[in-house]
């Protein structure tokens, strides 16, 4: 083939494309097969949740952060509830600390699971996903005995969690971690020496510590990259303090590093769920799982039928909603895919005054263009699936 | 900690004399007030100083305060892996005054920026591309400010006729309900319509 039959074409990736995950839209400025430029366009999935949460209550606006990452919504529920305890000044009683560590890891479990079997079937593995959804289903039953909710949590809530779990649940989720470890131990031997794999994912959409800190990277990415940071032993939250857990970190910065990390995480979270479920049957752990303090969080339905002043709270709580405190607070938690924040601006009144999501999907999807450029097309897929993104929380 | 970041306060305001015009520590949290002209300068000497190791870039938004003059408050956090602590940068700004772009100290600053400039229509001067990102194509004013309604104004639907999508005004069935739920015991000014006349006398 001559040199002057080479063209330059531009051509749209999605809005719907199998592997964009979601309503991605890629203008590709191809060179042959060559990416010289990648400019998303994103967007399509906006749904004005900042303006929206500024028109509801600190309880009814929960429920929004379940539609953000709805591949791990617990996470993103807990950093808004971190943000209104903040503000507020109150604690969460252990046994609530544990159950949200417990459903974290959980989530966490689950976010990977959908993030490396989807990403290998983006780049020709089909087993992966029919391996790893089994047990996903399993953790959605989880949420869903939990919360009544597959999905769309809204369990944890300002103060704690909604409501206590069942021992059932908490004997059933012991059982389950095992399998899932074995199903871990399935997915390494089925890909980590893969040879196709390694030539799909090695030194594919590289990014140095130094540049990822500017970006803004965090989560998985930027210890693949090298930077042992995990907000959970950082800035502690909850009781991460007392788990034993292990950070795994890579070396060269590249999507087959993310995986190798996310597949180690999957079996340090399940090493938290054991430590917490543990922790679950002793003596200091029985009792409420949401805080008493009835101005914030609502009385017990059976109270309300004999208290006049459950009821007044009850009836205030769900037409008024609690007052919080005039301030600014940064509150950020380690979800999956990186440090999820939330800026909340409060003016003293029963509404947030301004509530700004710091998604992580949108600081590592910026970056695309910087990571994919001189890579082959068909690297795009890989790199998309390294990057962990899903669109809800991305476009907000 | 409130200690640490009341001295990294003062140590901040000390490296940046006229630039930073104040700071306060609040729940935890450490929030330095900058002039919007000098946010470059604040930004590098942030991430370079050996003192302050603000590599990680967090996040960039904004928030309006209509009844001020500078309505917009231009908001960063950041970070410091080494340091294990946070900063909140602020700097005040209106409609039409720009503010300098970080994208030249943190790279990643571009999508923020782009998506403070769409939503509160806040300009960053020598920012590449400053376009729109997360509303439509052709989207007309600033969701984000407190003057815009939440319902906003055009909706889209498919027209079978056409066999495109059309866009048109928004038709509410029901009128917003915005409640106040202020206490009439706590300094609230209701005007019922009807009253100004009782008043006039």
């Amino acid at each position: 083939m001559g040199e002057a039959s080479v063209r330059s074409f531009t051509i749209n990736f999605g809005p719907q494309h199998p592997s964009a995950h979601g309503v991605l839209r890629l203008l590709l400025d191809l060179d042959g097969e060559v990416i010289e430029r990648a400019d998303p366009h994103i967007g399509l999935l906006h749904r004005g949740t900042e303006k929206l949460i500024e028109h509801k209550t600190y309880l009814q606006a929960v429920p929004y952060f379940d539609r953000l990452d709805y591949s791990a919504p617990m996470s993103q529920e807990h950093v808004f509830c971190m943000a209104i305890e903040k503000l507020l000044g109150i604690t969460v009683p252990r046994r609530g600390q544990l159950l949200r560590v417990l459903f974290l890891e959980l989530t966490r479990v689950k976010n990977h699971i959908l993030n490396i079997t989807t990403g290998a079937l983006d780049i020709g593995a089909l087993t992966p996903p029919l391996w790893g959804f089994e047990f996903r289903e399993q953790i959605m039953g989880f949420y869903e005995r939990a919360s009544g909710a597959r999905m769309h949590a809204n369990y944890f809530r300002p103060g704690g969690v909604h409501q206590d779990v069942p021992q059932k649940l908490l004997d059933d989720i012991e059982a389950f971690c095992d399998p899932c470890l074995a199903m871990i131990d399935d997915l390494d031997t089925l890909l980590t020496g893969n040879r196709i794999f390694k030539q799909r994912m090695v030194d594919i959409g590289v990014m140095t510590l130094k540049d990822a800190w500017g970006w803004g990277y965090s989560g998985p990415l930027i210890r693949a990259a090298g930077g042992a940071w995990d907000l959970r032993r950082a800035q502690p939250y909850e009781c991460y303090d007392e788990m034993e857990f292990d950070i795994p970190v890579g070396k060269h910065g590249d999507c087959y590093d993310r995986y190798l990390v996310r597949m180690e995480e999957m079996r340090q979270s399940i090493r938290i769920c054991k430590q917490c479920l543990a922790k679950l049957k002793l003596p200091d752990a029985q009792g409420a799982v949401l805080t008493e303090d009835n101005k914030v969080t609502p009385p017990r339905r059976g109270e309300m039928k004999s208290s006049m002043e459950a009821l007044i709270h009850h009836f205030k709580l769900f037409t008024e909603g609690f007052h919080v405190p005039a301030g600014e607070v940064y509150a950020a938690a380690e979800t999956p895919k990186g440090e999820l924040g939330v800026y909340l601006v409060s003016d003293g009144t029963n509404k947030p005054y301004k509530c700004k999501i710091r998604a992580t999907g949108f600081a590592h999807l910026s970056s695309i263009d910087f990571i994919s450029k001189g890579h082959m097309l068909a690297d795009m897929t890989a790199i998309i699936g390294s990057l962990d993104l899903v669109f809800g929380e991305v476009d907000r | 900690m409130d200690d640490r970041l009341d001295e990294l306060g003062q140590a901040i305001a000390r490296a940046l004399p006229g630039v930073v015009t104040g700071y306060t520590v609040a729940v935890g949290e450490l929030t330095v007030t900058a002039a919007a002209a000098e946010i470059v300068a604040v930004m590098t000497r942030l991430r370079d100083d050996p003192a302050f190791q603000f590599v990680a870039f967090v996040d960039a938004t904004a928030v309006d305060w209509p009844q001020r003059d500078k309505r917009f408050d231009v908001v960063y956090h950041l970070m410091s892996p080494t340091m294990n602590w946070r900063v909140r940068i602020k700097t005040e700004t209106d409609e039409a005054t720009p503010v300098p772009s970080i994208i030249s100290v943190f790279p990643g600053a571009d999508w923020f920026e782009r998506e403070v400039f769409d939503l509160y229509g806040v300009v960053f001067t020598g920012h590449p591309d400053l376009r729109r990102i997360l509303t439509d194509y052709g989207f007309e004013g600033h969701p984000l400010r407190k003057d815009f309604p939440l319902t906003g104004f055009l909706e889209v639907r498919w027209d079978d006729e056409q066999k495109r999508v059309v866009y048109e005004k928004v038709q509410l069935g029901q009128e917003f309900r915005n409640f106040d739920f202020l206490s009439p015991w706590e300094g609230t000014d209701y005007v019922l319509p009807g009253d100004e006349k009782a008043k006039a006398g």
